[in-house]
């Protein structure tokens, strides 16, 4: 069974950082919801593992919320 | 055309003490009278007290799905309902102006029952009523509405009132068939917890000429109804169903008056196609269940133990299986052929089958209301994909449509790792021929007793009997072959049983009176299905764990 890869596997990173910020010029705050939420599924029926999208559900929303509880002061130093 | 539904004195009200009955259904609506019906058909002669006094109004319940199609003709009303109803089997979901995606139901043929009928809720009615009473032994009371149940080891007390007065009545089982606002549930002051959904829906049931296809059409942010949902199914008649999400912020009283449907409706059908409405309501949906089916002798069934939305079709039809489930186990136990623990695997196997079909109608309730803009976000995204990319249309829930729910009979699957129809699983039909050429349908043979069904070993010779008649229940034997041969029952002459079940000769199962697999064998050994028999009865049932975990 795959798992999330944690290795880079990104050569330019700068320029995927910038292609998926550009995609979102000139976008309404809800198209812009949505063309999120296209990619998010785009890119996991790619990967066809629900349990390899979890995995990225999972380290996703830790990021986030670390970042939240960070800003509370309840985070993890 | 209406069924007479008119009050009638009982003799037991003129009786001194209350008169005792083995079993009494609380509810006549689809629920209580096909399990009035299936009772009487084992044995048991219930009686049935309904409020009421005339069949439902409106249309309510319209779509039976193929599987409850399945039970009512084991009752004996199927084809009524399919040369009365509408059937129909391709969905269509449209988004803004244009179809993204279209699904069939039944792709195959070779089923006796089609995979959806259409029909207002009061033809069905009607139809259980007529077959109540031509089968007699079921002491159907109109008129008689229960006001009060006091629950005991033995049974229940109930008070039951009428125009003529108030009486008592002490039943063994008390079956509450009573809908939504179960008068039994709230007597015994049960929790009917769960999720209510902050959406409005117009449901209305308009007489008009059109020639739409018998199709299921579901429209996500329509041009005639901006931003919203809408749900258009044929009735007979020429009544149509359409359902329109209205949101949350709207006056559901204004709603419901002509000068606010009406442009609604003339918007969906044109200015000029003349309509007629015929009924019109405002809901909210909620999704909501008992947390345990069975306490002690009093049972729940239908809505009174659990409710769900309606898209997907899984309110009828999932209560409609919680009676083919009981019927049979509670005649078994009044019988004697049978413990009272086999009345908890109805609780356990139905409030499984009731979380499935909340669990599906929660998911297609927040995909047509999305609760927040991420959801919101994610629901437009799959809709604006779908054209061009297929998982997307597959991700698109406007229901979930209810088939046959396949029961976890515990150790019963583990014997099974092959394909076809699996242990918990309801039979497949499929079209057969008697050893003189009249063709037969599989599920016609089924669900009288238990079966142990046989694919037999072409030319190997009859099959080795089983003993037959020692235990507490008979056991009818149907034999299934490739050609016709002295010991063969049926034969499968398309080949379709076989591949329906994935079997090999020599191959069996042993069938429910549900038409449920209860297990399945490599060979016919008269130990294993013994074995499997007795646990299907419940015995040496292990005792009961908690429910709704």
């Amino acid at each position: 069974m795959a798992s999330l890869s944690r290795d880079d596997w990104i050569d330019q990173p700068d320029e995927l950082y910038q292609l998926l910020v550009d995609a979102h010029q000139g976008l309404s705050p809800a198209q812009s919801r949505q063309l999120d939420a296209s990619i998010v599924l785009l890119l996991a029926n790619h990967i066809g593992d629900a349990g390899v999208v979890a995995e990225a559900v999972r380290a996703a929303r830790a990021a986030a919320t670390r970042e939240e509880g960070a800003r509370a002061g309840e985070g993890e130093p | 055309m209406t069924a007479d539904l008119a009050y009638r004195r009982s003799p037991d009200q003129d009786r001194r003490e209350p008169a005792r009955h083995p079993v009494v259904i609380v509810g006549a609506g689809p629920v209580g009278l096909a399990l009035a019906i299936d009772l009487r058909l084992r044995g048991v002669e219930p009686v049935v007290l309904e409020a009421d006094t005339a069949l439902a109004t409106g249309s309510r319940a319209i779509c039976y799905a193929k599987r409850s199609l399945e039970i009512l003709d084991r009752l004996g009303v199927a084809a009524r309902m399919v040369e009365k109803g509408v059937v129909w089997q391709i969905g269509k979901v449209f988004w803004r102006d244009r179809m993204v995606y279209q699904f069939d139901l039944l792709p195959e043929r070779g089923h006796k029952m089609p995979a959806f009928v259409n029909l207002q809720q009061f033809h069905l009615e009607r139809y259980l009523v007529e077959r109540a009473r031509e089968l007699g032994g079921i002491d159907l009371r109109f008129g008689h509405p229960v006001t009060g149940v006091e629950p005991a080891d033995d049974g229940a007390r109930l008070a039951v009132d009428t125009p003529e007065g108030p009486y008592r009545l002490s039943a063994e089982w008390l079956l509450a068939c009573d809908g939504a606002r179960s008068l039994v549930r709230r007597a015994l002051d049960l929790p009917f917890e769960g999720q209510v959904f902050r959406d409005r829906f117009l449901i209305t049931d308009v007489r008009m000429a059109a020639d739409f296809p018998p199709e299921r059409w579901f429209w996500f942010d329509p041009p005639f109804h901006p931003g919203r949902s809408a749900l258009l199914h044929a009735q007979p008649d020429d009544v149509w169903r359409i359902d329109l999400q209205l949101g949350w912020d709207v006056d559901p009283e204004a709603e419901v008056g002509p000068e606010r449907v009406i442009p609604r409706l003339k918007a969906m059908l044109g200015p000029s196609r003349p309509f007629e409405i015929e009924w019109v309501s405002l809901y909210t949906f909620r999704c909501r269940r008992l947390r345990e089916f069975r306490h002690g002798r009093v049972i729940f069934l239908g809505d009174a133990a659990h409710q769900v939305s309606p898209f997907g079709a899984r309110g009828f039809n999932g209560g409609l299986q919680d009676a083919d489930n009981l019927a049979w186990k509670l005649a078994l136990v009044l019988g004697g052929a049978a413990p009272e623990a086999l009345l908890d695997s109805y609780a356990a196997e139905r409030e499984a089958a009731a979380d499935e079909n909340i669990r599906h109608s929660t998911r297609s309730t927040e995909f047509i209301s999305p609760k927040g803009e991420a959801s919101r976000a994610y629901r437009d995204a799959v809709l604006a994909l779908a054209p061009d990319h297929g998982f997307a249309r597959r991700m698109i829930n406007s229901g979930r449509l209810s088939t046959a729910c396949t029961y976890g009979l515990g150790d019963g699957a583990a014997g099974w790792s092959g394909g076809g129809i699996r242990p918990g699983a309801p039979c497949a039909d499929a079209p057969l021929l008697s050893p003189t050429g009249r063709p037969a349908w599989l599920l016609e043979r089924l669900g009288h007793g238990f079966t142990l069904l046989r694919f037999a070993r072409d030319g190997a010779g009859a099959e080795s009997p089983l003993p037959r008649g020692d235990g507490p229940v008979t056991l009818d034997e149907v034999v299934i072959g490739g050609r016709a041969t002295p010991w063969v029952d049926l034969v499968d002459a398309e080949g379709l049983a076989f591949a329906r079940y994935a079997a090999r000769p020599g191959n069996c199962l042993l069938i429910r009176p549900d038409q449920h697999v209860a297990a399945r064998f490599e060979r016919c050994e008269p130990q294993a299905v013994a074995r499997a028999l007795r646990r299907a009865l419940g015995e040496d049932a292990p005792a009961r764990t908690m429910a709704g975990t």
